[in-house]
């Protein structure tokens, strides 16, 4: 680990006014950044440490969503009634994710700020145009097993981890960030991630200085929330293919559906024209073959990743005849 | 908390610092410890130490003050700096849980995790739980129920359990839980399994890790 200055941050200002200088860089739940800071993947000169700031409450909104607070442990999210009850598809998803333990440390805020689990950028003898722009990537003729099939570049194919994050796309989440001046701004999660493009090594929406501070929930919608994950062993490993699904619907007529991706692309994925297809439409193989073909639309393999086409489309077929059964 | 001993107590590495302060000497302090101790992954020799933090733990019920470069994690400052090697460093990236420890009574990697970041909280480890020569329930069921062969997680695993049992009774639910919306759920072998995943055994020694846990739990097994 290269060596850094360290400092607990008294006010979430502050914080973003510390972040803004270079080579600093905050840390909340850590469990991501300190094990890239020991493979020096990630090497901040100065560590801000959020942890003591107030941002640990889940509140309800006026609208009746929920507000978040960046500081909010996974374990404490998944566990919370209101989630719980309301967003069964949350709880699943961050229970699906990583270990007790890591739950118990990882944060709302860190969640989606998290990197790539993409091996040829964990490995710093190898080319990565994420963590080293312009080098290359290894991952298009490498092992390339758990990367992306949809919004690839020829500069990076990689995907975003989070659980989490897959479940709040499906539920229109909006987060909540503040500048180093105090002035805050909301961003549809749809927005908040970017695809890799030609700079890979931007991931998010977020400006230097810039902090998150709250995801906020709009209130549930109408239907039955379910998060299914395939995975390599049946617990604490990520996904090769998750999807977030909420569908409302009687007696196999579709009335909506929200569909989520993850493992699939650089950020979690959605496709309008899918889930419109599905609306008023009868759950059978015709519809979930047509669902199955907009989500896929423009996806394409690297080798290693093949087996992802097909395994997307049946889980979704699974899922979604699952979901529309009763 | 007993104060007394907490300030008190007997530690080679608290003489050796205290002794170095009072001279005033911090140069001779990095170098008197054994490299280990400063650095959580490559050391690089070319750069010359950043000023060490002071940070007060309370580990096991006693009060330590320490000195540490920023980067010491927990793990190390509990096995270099005071001598607690019950917690153990596998992987050191957090996906053996060997390292697992309890931080104000919930079950964390170690390894992952500042030391400076927990300043002023409570820590229990492995060396924690027995009292005198009675063993923790755990413990005591992990030896009955032969839940290790190397006994290399073993630690990891019963600091796992002791929190894992907690969140059960604080109705956590997990992947596996058939009704989230039921405020607890029953803990099957499944459930067993699937909450005590982030702990790996090599030595696959999990089925009398989970009678371990049953019996410990008051559960049949």
């Amino acid at each position: 680990m290269k060596a850094f200055t360290y400092q607990r941050a008294d006010s979430t200002t502050q914080a973003a006014a510390a972040a803004d200088k270079p080579g600093a860089k905050i840390i909340a739940g850590g469990t991501n950044l300190l094990d890239l800071m020991k493979l020096q993947v990630e090497m901040p000169s100065n560590l801000i440490d959020i942890n003591r700031l107030p941002l640990d409450k889940i509140e309800e909104t006026a609208d009746g969503g929920l507000r978040i607070g960046a500081l909010v442990r996974n374990s404490d999210l998944a566990a919370d009634p209101r989630v719980r009850q309301r967003y069964g598809v949350l709880s699943r998803a961050l229970l699906a994710g990583a270990s007790a333990q890591l739950r118990n440390k990882a944060t709302t805020g860190g969640n989606l700020l998290q990197r790539t689990r993409c091996y040829y950028f964990y490995d710093v003898t190898k080319p990565c145009n994420k963590r080293n722009p312009g080098s290359g990537c290894a991952a298009l003729a490498g092992f390339n097993r758990i990367h992306a099939i949809l919004g690839t570049s020829d500069h990076c194919i990689a995907t975003h981890p989070s659980d989490m994050a897959v479940a709040m796309r499906a539920l229109d989440a909006n987060v909540e960030t503040i500048n180093r001046e105090g002035k805050t701004k909301v961003t549809p999660i749809a927005e908040f991630h970017r695809l890799p493009g030609n700079t890979p090594e931007i991931e998010t929406s977020l400006k230097p200085g810039e902090i998150i501070t709250a995801v906020t929930l709009p209130p549930p919608p109408p239907g039955v929330q379910v998060y299914r994950k395939v995975r390599d062993r049946a617990s604490y490993a990520f996904a090769l293919v998750s999807v977030a699904a909420i569908v409302d619907s009687t007696r196999g007529r579709i009335r909506s559906a929200r569909l989520a991706f993850g493992g699939l692309a650089h950020k979690p994925w959605r496709v309008a024209q899918a889930e419109q297809g599905l609306v008023n439409a009868h759950a059978d193989t015709a519809t979930l073959n047509a669902a199955a073909n907009a989500v896929l639309e423009g996806a394409r393999g690297f080798g290693g990743n093949d087996f992802k086409i097909p395994l997307t489309r049946r889980t979704l077929h699974s899922v979604l005849a699952e979901m529309t059964q009763t | 908390m007993d104060e007394h001993e907490s300030n008190t107590e007997p530690s080679t590495f608290e003489v050796t610092r205290r002794t170095v302060i009072e001279t005033g000497t911090t140069a001779l302090l990095l170098t008197t410890l054994p490299r280990s101790a400063f650095a959580a992954g490559p050391v690089d020799d070319d750069e010359p130490p950043l000023p060490p933090v002071k940070v007060e733990l309370q580990i096991n019920g006693h009060l330590h003050s320490l000195i540490l470069d920023p980067r010491t994690t927990l793990l190390d400052a509990l096995r270099e700096h005071l001598a607690l090697t019950g917690s153990k460093k596998g992987c050191d990236h957090g996906q053996c849980g060997a390292c697992t420890v309890l931080i104000e009574g919930r079950r964390i990697n170690s390894c992952l995790t500042l030391a400076v970041m927990h300043a002023g909280q409570s820590v229990t480890t492995i060396e924690g739980f027995a009292l005198g020569d009675n063993l923790h329930p755990l413990q005591a069921a992990f030896v009955e129920h032969d839940g290790f062969q190397c006994g290399y997680c073993t630690s990891g695993q019963i600091c796992s359990a002791v929190g894992m049992l907690a969140e059960s009774r604080q109705g956590m639910p997990s992947y596996v839980t058939e009704d989230l919306t039921h405020p607890a759920a029953e803990l099957t072998d499944v459930e067993i399994r699937e909450r005590m995943s982030g702990n790996i055994c090599r030595c696959a020694a999990y089925p009398n890790i989970v009678a371990a846990i049953k019996q410990a739990a008051g559960l049949p097994t």
